[in-house]
């Protein structure tokens, strides 16, 4: 029983390279999945449901598909991947910032959902009210429409996280499994079942991610009943 | 001091109304569905009409022949709504003084402690708004709308919520804004009885016309 819980360096490595690749993830699309959000709960404009629809395709597509595309346009020699090697020296095939950028295509629409639906829900009279005494329609946002979205932020931003850590179709197609590099916990989870003698170093990735999974759930749950409570709603 | 003409046509609705008012405190009465919110609309940048001209103390706030429609945020006229619309994350200090960050100090007509005395609402301010009653609600609404020291306060049925025994607690309050504070004052509301207790300058409007 107890070789469950011993966990080598390389597994622990792993989990770390899983935990930096789903931080950067969601501290990338934080801030431009809030904008769509945004967009989408409070503008009416031409394109808006192409828009929609493009970015909730990564929710119905295998996710191979986003990452063979992403191999297309952000590869080496890839459309814009060229131009990032050559002026930048950026290459994010077969690197771990790949990864944070596969599984941000895969979380982003995730998180835009939940951030569009709290925003939806704050009362438009609010903001006619902050507007009405003086507060410039992004004064309003921020100070307002933002804090009021607060829980179905904090939720988008764990169904990322969570989204960003078991990740793995468009991560593999995209930067591959190396290991120290890409291989993150599913992607190593899986490489072990393919190895002699790999099981039992499966299943204690297996139980991580379990524990990481409830951790997140437990921790959003919180959060989201502090942020409630914080504007006098009752948990819902 | 305030010449409002608006013309606005919607699918089952039709506003066609021009106003003069020429006394500081002024009420305008109807029936539900008359156009009174949609005027009041208007006047604060809410709803922009088809046509019409909106000037308030001399300065023009709309003018749809001149393209002049200011937002809302640079028209200064206060609000107070039928449900108060206190922000629920914020305690009722930081609502009263909300408006203070986009003022500057040389034009804000109102100490904060004095309108705090006023209204009676020192005991509220660390209070959220949904630990405080309703009646309670609208004085800090008031005292909100207020402390943005706007150039015209217009309140839009703030009494219609509350019950008879509020209201009664709530209209010497209304009363006292109308007769003591120097701001120009409309007084939206359906109940007649209810306005000549504010203002004998009465204005009615009827299916989105002004019936005199």
């Amino acid at each position: 029983m107890l070789e469950l819980l011993q966990f080598s360096t390389s597994e622990l490595s792993i989990l770390g390279l899983s935990l930096k690749v789903a931080l950067f993830c969601i501290l990338l699309i934080l801030i431009p999945a809030t904008a769509v959000a945004w967009l989408l709960a409070r503008k009416s404009f031409f394109g808006k449901s192409l828009l929609d629809s493009l970015i909730h395709l990564p929710l119905v597509l295998p996710p191979v598909v986003p990452g063979f595309l992403l191999l297309l346009l952000l590869g080496n020699q890839g459309i814009i991947g060229k131009y990032l090697n050559a002026y930048f020296g950026i290459s994010l095939a077969f690197t771990w910032m790949g990864a944070v950028v596969a599984s941000a295509v895969m979380a982003f629409p995730l998180m835009v959902r939940s951030i569009r639906q709290a925003i939806s829900q704050v009362d438009r009279g609010l903001e006619i009210a902050a507007q009405s005494l003086g507060a410039h329609p992004l004064r309003v946002f921020f100070t307002i429409t933002l804090p009021l979205s607060m829980s179905g932020i904090i939720t988008g931003l764990i169904l990322a996280f969570s989204r960003s850590m078991g990740e793995f179709g468009a991560t593999i197609t995209f930067v591959g499994n190396i290991e120290n590099e890409t291989r993150t916990l599913p992607l190593a989870i899986y490489s072990y079942t393919q190895v002699p003698d790999g099981d039992l170093p499966a299943l204690r990735l297996v139980i991580l991610s379990v524990v990481l999974a409830l951790g997140a759930l437990m921790v959003s749950d919180r959060l989201e009943r502090k942020a409630n409570q914080q504007i006098g709603r009752d948990h819902d | 001091m305030i010449e409002v003409r608006a013309q606005l046509k919607r699918p089952n609705f039709e506003l066609d109304a021009t106003l003069q008012l020429n006394h500081r405190v002024a009420a305008i009465f109807g029936p539900s569905g008359s156009g009174k919110s949609t005027l009041l609309g208007v006047i604060a940048g809410i709803i922009k009409p088809d046509n019409g001209r909106v000037v308030v103390n001399g300065e023009c706030l709309f003018d749809s022949q001149k393209r002049i429609n200011r937002p809302i945020h640079e028209r200064r006229i206060g609000l107070v709504f039928q449900d108060g619309r206190l922000f629920p994350h914020l305690d009722v200090q930081q609502n009263l003084t909300y408006a203070l960050n986009f003022i500057p100090r040389d034009q804000q007509q109102f100490n904060f402690e004095h309108i705090v005395k006023l209204l009676e609402i020192g005991q509220l301010l660390q209070q959220r708004p949904h630990q405080i009653s309703g009646g309670e609600k609208q004085r800090v609404a008031l005292g909100r709308a207020l402390l943005s020291s706007p150039r015209l306060l217009m309140l839009d049925e703030p009494l219609a919520s509350l019950d008879e025994r509020l209201k009664n607690q709530i209209l010497p309050f209304l009363k006292l804004i109308a007769d003591e504070i120097n701001i120009p004052m409309i007084y939206i509301s359906h109940s007649r009885k209810e306005i000549m207790q504010i203002t004998n300058n009465l204005i009615n409007i009827e299916s989105g016309q002004i019936k005199g």
